[in-house]
């Protein structure tokens, strides 16, 4: 399918020109439409349908270290030039011509079978309540429950001074369960999610998949015990288990907190981090993953960057500025949340690669321990390393075996210190889909590992 | 372009679309953005934003939609996806338009004063906080000062005949100052606001990002142990800003509020007064009228040690049989208005920071708390969040401790508090909520 361009070459060249006109060593224009729906179901009742069109665009000139930019909401010639007016009014040089633009070149996308916005909206209700009814039918202790079904489509285009012009145009969808379950006067809450950059074809495959796992999350919850507290090992679930390594490895390699000595990991290029069978990959490129786009939104292709290979530390992840600053390459990292904000480094899709054993295997070695399948969320001070995460789901490991679940567990510890405490991982790699929140911008971020095994982690509980 | 003008036709172009009732809000702004780093201008930026939400009512069924094209046809695409989205959904019969609007005059929203600093001016105020952050002794790196502003403007309108508008201005700022290296570096963030960048202090704001790092060199994990906890300002706020979520009357009426049902009973310690005050001229929240146009006002939410009300928008009082608390609150135009805080306020008690440390004697002080939104249950209310800060020895700051949750529930923690402390001050993150420190008799506090 082809996309009708959002600036003219010939416009986007008028505009960089206005950019450059009191210097700058180099400057760009992002330009977007984004087109949104959301409906979602909740207490019994299918509500809040809503749809959104924007379209905006922000103009930056890079000079040394400092960016100066500016956006505007609309696509008129006028508005573009007024901020590219506006972001070279810092700059006191001779002006530079920026090289001539061809069209922009579209990326190879990611293949949408169904163009989500063609389904009627009926049967996006119709799943809605399909799934409310599998997870009420899940047991009679469910109460409440929540879904919601979000999609979007961005198409972007960006033009560099270098004559860099790129295009993509992304699709997301996804599907979001919340279930409270209730039982003696105890209440408990499972969450389940699936999202891709995919069309609708995504969703219709069994979508009360969704609703029965956050269901069975809640109802599982009913009979837990408290947390312990103290160290122990901790065997981490796969696919959202993955946050962990988003949080507490891949924010301290974002470029931006290296170079400014914000990392624990700055410095650290080619030192063994992990045992030698730990390696772990950030990739914008695999098929349909909700973190993967056709370009970055600095028109640089995405790409598998290896991050750790065999426990040594490879490669940060860069944007343009960052790179520049290193004289590295960019990684495709150069993410953002829209035209209203500027591309920082950001992950992809963040993963451990599969190791060769089970998860039983990586049990059955456990005397006493946790099992953390999935968390609720986690926060890390990427300066220090230090993390806490939430466990959403987790169970007691007794003599090997999953036992009890428990509830209010969080993890706390530091990413260097969990990452060479790694001693084992398991083969069943899965990617899940999450939101990133980072200098006040949230970007779809696929959070992924196989089953991986910590020997020692701080357990916060409430027992 | 008369903002006002553009709410109203998008009303009319909804009726024109099949609406029974609608409702349009329509935004303007521009803001800056102004990044240190290293005595230098790391990023600044000047920008501008528009657009306009609609909500649409049929026959009981509502839909939303918005868009940044505020031209004629570009208002009536948005009206008519909106009417359109209706037809997807349910039938509500308590959502509706409110039955009377109004606006409340607060004084001072925006200040004139935001106009007359030059870029200049704002670029030498964020280095001045970098400056006041790395002169401090010890700090060994100033990730960023950041200045911010903005300045917008708001329309209302609906097809009841209510129309009206407000401006506002706000600034703030920012510091992240280390001190320490390697796996001993610690972080710590300074922050002020106000309606224009004079009511900021760099020396205040640098001085607090380097001091909340410097106290923390050297932390290390803790013995685990239940006692007494103060929490600062800043981790008060993000408490009671949790708190204030649960009072959501549609968190209540979903049944994902522990506080539901608890109308008018003892939650907390007399101690504790929390009010919800739309009408602060101080509060970043403030506003004449809420996202639906009903007059703002001043609720209070905890008192006597009770649970006085929930929060309401229209919707959810006419389910209950209630008049709505004007709390109806939007993000932006592109969301519908739902239930939610103004500002927070904690109302202060007598002891300042050295007070509440004698009256601990021996405990936990928390100057910063990690993961409280994924680490709370908010139907349970019980959590455990990670947290760092110092030990309280003998009735004075001590040594100062990382890597370490204290946990507890909501129920049990209101109960707790033993005093409000001084010294309240207005946070911005976690909702706008203004705050002073808490000691708080017990928690559980694991650690090594």
């Amino acid at each position: 399918m082809t996309t009708p361009g959002l600036v003219e070459p010939a416009l986007a060249e008028r505009v960089l020109e206005r950019a450059l006109a009191r210097g700058g060593d180099f400057a760009e224009l992002y330009a977007e439409a984004r087109n949104g729906f959301a409906i979602s179901l909740d207490d019994g009742r299918v509500e809040r349908p809503q749809g959104g069109r924007e379209r905006g665009a922000c103009v930056r000139v890079v000079q040394g270290d400092s960016t100066y930019y500016g956006h505007v909401d609309g696509l008129a010639e006028q508005d573009l030039l007024r901020v590219a007016e506006s972001a070279s009014q810092a700059l006191h040089d001779e002006a530079r011509a920026p090289a001539r633009l061809s069209a922009a070149t579209p990326a190879h996308g990611h293949a949408i079978e169904l163009r989500p916005e063609e389904v009627e909206v009926e049967r996006k209700a119709a799943v809605l309540r399909s799934c409310e009814q599998r997870a009420r039918g899940a047991a009679p202790e469910v109460t409440q429950v929540r879904i919601g079904y979000g999609e979007n489509r961005r198409q972007v285009e960006v033009f560099g001074s270098d004559g860099r012009a790129g295009a993509d145009d992304r699709t997301r969808v996804r599907l979001s369960a919340q279930v409270v379950a209730r039982r003696d006067g105890r209440v408990e809450t499972g969450t389940d999610t699936r999202g891709g950059h995919a069309g609708w074809e995504l969703i219709a495959a069994d979508p009360e998949q969704v609703a029965e796992q956050a269901a069975r999350r809640a109802l599982t919850l009913l009979d837990a015990v408290d947390a312990p507290t103290g160290r122990l090992p901790v065997v981490v679930g796969n696919a959202f288990g993955g946050v962990l390594l988003h949080e507490a490895v891949g924010h301290g390699l974002e470029a931006d907190a290296v170079q400014k000595r914000a990392s624990v990991y700055a410095g650290r290029l080619g030192d063994q981090l992990a045992e030698g069978f730990v390696t772990a990959y950030d990739d914008g490129q695999r098929p349909n993953e909700w973190g993967s786009d056709g370009i970055d939104d600095e028109g640089i292709p995405t790409q598998r960057t290896t991050v750790l290979e065999d426990g040594r530390l490879t490669s940060y992840l860069y944007d343009l500025v960052t790179a520049r600053r290193d004289g590295a390459e960019p990684t495709g990292n150069g993410r953002r949340e829209s035209f209203r904000h500027l591309p920082i480094p950001r992950m992809t899709n963040t993963y451990f690669a599969p190791g060769d054993a089970t998860p039983e295997e990586l049990i059955g070695e456990i005397e006493r321990g946790l099992y953390a399948v999935s968390f609720g969320g986690g926060q890390v001070e990427p300066a220090t390393g230090d993390f806490v995460f939430g466990v959403s789901e987790g169970y007691l490991i007794e003599g090997g075996r999953v036992t009890s679940p428990v509830r209010g567990a969080t993890l706390v510890g530091n990413g260097i210190d969990a990452l060479a405490a790694i001693d084992g991982i398991a083969s069943d790699l899965e990617i899940a889909s999450g939101y990133c929140g980072k200098g006040g911008q949230s970007v779809p971020a696929g959070v992924g590992q196989p089953h991986v095994r910590i020997r020692e982690l701080t357990v916060g509980g409430t027992a | 372009m008369n903002l006002e003008d553009v709410a109203r036709r998008a009303v009319e172009a909804a009726g024109d679309a099949g609406a029974t009732d609608a409702e349009a809000w329509a935004e303007q702004a521009t803001s800056r953005r102004i990044q240190v780093y290293d005595g230098e201008v790391e990023s600044l930026s000047d920008a501008g934003g528009r657009g306009v939400g609609v909500r649409a009512f049929v026959d009981g069924r509502s839909g939303y939609a918005y868009g940044t094209d505020l031209s004629e046809a570009g208002v009536a695409e948005v009206a008519g996806a909106a009417r359109a989205a209706a037809d997807a959904a349910d039938p509500d019969e308590h959502s509706g338009l409110p039955d009377e609007c109004g606006a409340t005059p607060v004084a001072g929203l925006a200040s004139p004063a935001l106009g007359d600093w030059s870029t200049e001016r704002k670029v030498e105020l964020a280095l001045a906080i970098e400056r006041a952050a790395r002169s401090r002794p010890g700090v060994t790196q100033v990730e960023t000062a950041t200045y911010s502003d903005a300045e917008g403007s708001v329309a209302l309108a609906n097809s009841r005949g209510f129309s009206a508008g407000y401006d506002a201005t706000q600034a703030w700022a920012y510091a992240s100052a280390f001190a320490g290296e390697g796996a001993d570096l610690m972080t710590g963030l300074g922050v002020d606001l106000g309606r224009d960048p004079a009511a900021l202090d760099p020396e205040a704001i640098g001085g607090e990002a380097a001091d909340r790092a410097l106290a923390l060199v050297g932390a290390r994990q803790p013995e685990s142990r239940r006692c007494p906890v103060v929490l600062d300002a800043f981790v008060a706020a993000s408490f009671i800003g949790f708190i204030g979520s649960m009072l959501s009357a549609d968190a209540v009426q979903r049944g994902r509020s522990l506080f539901a049902g608890k109308e008018g009973d003892e939650i907390a310690d007399r101690a504790l007064v929390v009010t919800d005050d739309a009408t602060d001229p101080e509060g970043p929240a403030s506003a004449p009228f809420d996202g639906e146009g009903s007059a703002s006002r001043r609720t209070p939410l905890i008192g006597d040690g009770r649970l006085l009300t929930f929060l309401f928008d229209v919707r959810t009082a006419r389910r209950a049989g209630r008049s709505t608390t004007a709390n109806a609150s939007r993000g932006s135009y592109r969301s519908p208005p739902s239930v939610g805080t103004t500002n927070l306020v904690l109302e202060p008690g007598e002891h300042d920071l050295e007070g509440l440390f004698r009256e601990a004697g021996e405990g936990l002080f928390v100057t910063d708390v990690a993961g409280l939104h994924s680490g709370v249950n908010p139907v349970s209310g019980t959590f455990s969040v990670g947290a760092s800060g110092r030990l309280i020895e003998g009735g004075a700051a001590g040594a100062p401790v990382r890597e370490l949750t204290i946990a507890s529930d909501l129920v049990s923690m209101l109960k707790a508090v033993r005093e409000v402390g001084s010294g309240a001050r207005w946070v911005p993150f976690g909702g706008s909520v203004k705050a002073p420190p808490i000691l708080v008799g017990e928690m559980s506090v694991s650690g090594a």
